[in-house]
């Protein structure tokens, strides 16, 4: 039991956070601007990047350094979206479909451009884990990123249900026309949508270089498990999006648990084809997710 | 107080040829003006068309002095105009009690719960159901959250898209008592109806329009007593 918490609970529930938090922006974004944003792990990437050249000037917990990452994000998201995006918004979704995808290439160029394509780490050295009731023993990372992700669910939450901006999205993400007819500020609820969208990019990419390390590929190689999460929570669903990163999480990590035998029940190997499975499951018997998000 | 709605020489469309041509008519403060025609004749059309949701090719909207054709959608609601689709007028997902305060969210009225107190007193069917999401209503439940969003704005003129359509007779009927109800409170209604002879019944004016041009005009009483609008328009009977 205390190896299974220890060795299989914990990291699935952070890998979920992860997921969960890179998978509310790209739910976000397909529920209000109506298309795949492929340049999401990317964006995430930069996240990583931009905490990263915080930290050599700074020698602090990375974690505090986060809102520097942040910034980064939400000024590429914003400025990719007025420069790229938004010019295309009147032509057919796959204009900017094919477009997200090359700011995906842009991003991960000039991440590899500024800082180079070696694996680099946020924190050298090995910390020791937290000893619970004398049996359970739990990374301080893992703590830290199952807690702020269930902090951040709850301010979201609270975001969404309780403010003016949160409702306004949300009735963006239901009816865009009629939004307009009610006289929303669609722009404003567009705006909104990509700074929490990159904000939290940037939080799971610092929790996805801490528990592996930076490269310019970290994100690219998230963003399908992200997207499943998304579809999974349903299109245009941010909490569902939380609650789908959590599931194609511990789907993925609780897979390679030995459930029969003393044999793991999936290779890890093939632990990201799990995220891949639910995906193409979901599209063909419940496109709508689990929690009755758009039709895709 | 109201203002009076002016349409002259409206022609309009989506693009292609226009679908109205050189409309005019005019709506005067506080009454219910109905819209009727056959379908294709450009009912809903001219009312997406006030709503800026055309592409205005000719003649002028105006509110007062106002000129509307000049205004995008989302700036009509704080210059005192509401609307109420036909098709997809609630946010489904979004509960009663949030479909509500979206309507305040462009144009905050005064007293916001003075305001959600008097649109609850014309809906008293909505009280019970503020926290049901709604996209779970029945469809004459959904109008009447529709209306009381457009409502709580506290609108001059308020634009309905054919605001009985699939109801019962039953919730027709309510809906029609409603409309007068509204007028009571000042407000001026501009609405596209199929069911034509109840709509003139409670209608100041009519205004019949065929392949998008201006027809017939009148007091819902004269179009009512009109026997080629009775003929053509009204099912032939006698009202």
């Amino acid at each position: 039991m205390s190896e299974f918490i220890n060795f299989y609970l914990f990291p699935a529930l952070t890998i979920g956070s992860i997921y969960a938090l890179g998978a509310v922006g790209i739910s976000m974004i397909f529920g209000i601007l109506r298309f795949a944003h492929f340049a999401h792990g990317d964006l995430m990437t930069l996240g990583t990047y931009g905490i990263l050249a915080a930290a050599a000037l700074m020698p602090v917990n990375p974690l505090l350094l986060v809102p520097f990452g942040m910034a980064l994000t939400v000024f590429a998201a914003l400025f990719v979206d007025r420069y790229f995006y938004r010019p295309l918004r009147d032509l057919p979704t796959i204009y900017t479909v094919i477009s997200s995808f090359g700011i995906a290439l842009v991003f991960r160029s000039l991440i590899q451009l500024v800082w180079g394509s070696e694996n680099q780490v946020l924190v050298a050295g090995v910390r020791p884990p937290l000893i619970l009731f004398d049996t359970f023993r739990v990374s301080v990372l893992h703590l830290q990123a199952i807690v702020t992700t269930a902090v951040i669910a709850v301010l979201l939450h609270f975001f969404l249900t309780a403010t003016r901006t949160g409702r306004s999205m949300r009735a963006v993400a239901d009816d865009p026309e009629l939004a307009e007819v009610s006289g929303l500020d669609t722009a404003k609820v567009v705006r909104w949508t990509w700074i929490i969208g990159a904000a939290l990019a940037a939080v799971a990419g610092a929790f996805a270089a801490l528990n592996t390390s930076a490269h310019p590929n970290l994100g690219w190689n998230l963003l399908l498990p992200m997207f499943a999460a998304a579809i999974l929570g349903g299109i245009g669903k941010p909490m569902g999006a939380m609650a789908g990163g959590f599931i194609i999480g511990m789907a993925e990590e609780l897979s390679s648990y030995h459930w029969i035998g003393d044999e793991a029940l999936i290779s890890p190997s093939y632990k990201t084809a799990v995220a891949f499975v639910i995906m193409i499951s979901l599209l063909i018997f419940r496109p709508q997710g689990l929690f009755k998000g758009r039709l895709l | 107080m109201t203002e009076q709605l002016s349409v002259t020489g409206l022609t309009a469309g989506y693009g292609g040829p226009p679908i109205i041509e050189d409309i005019s008519l005019s709506v005067e403060p506080g009454e219910i003006a109905v819209v009727l025609g056959p379908n294709g004749a450009g009912k809903s059309t001219l009312l997406k068309t006030i709503f800026a949701l055309t592409s205005v090719s000719a003649g002028s909207i105006r509110l007062g002095e106002r000129e509307l054709t000049e205004c995008r959608t989302s700036a009509l609601v704080p210059l005192g105009v509401s609307a109420v689709p036909q098709n997809r007028n609630v946010f489904p997902s979004m509960t009663v009690d949030e479909n509500l305060d979206v309507g305040t969210y462009a144009a905050p009225p005064a007293d916001q719960k003075a305001t959600r107190e008097r649109v609850l007193s014309l809906f008293p069917d909505l009280k019970g159901k503020l926290r049901q999401p709604a996209g779970e209503l029945s469809g004459g439940q959904r109008q009447m959250v529709a209306m009381g969003r457009a409502l709580m704005s506290e609108p001059k003129l308020v634009l309905l898209d054919e605001p009985t359509a699939g109801l019962s007779p039953a919730y027709l009927e309510r809906i029609f008592d409603l409309l007068l109800d509204i007028r009571k409170t000042g407000i001026t209604i501009l609405m596209v109806e199929q069911n034509a002879r109840q709509a003139l019944q409670i209608a100041d004016h009519g205004h019949i329009l065929v392949n998008g041009r201006n027809h017939v005009s009148g007091t819902g009483e004269e179009l009512l007593g009109d026997k080629d609008v009775r003929r053509l328009f009204l099912g032939g009977a006698a009202g």
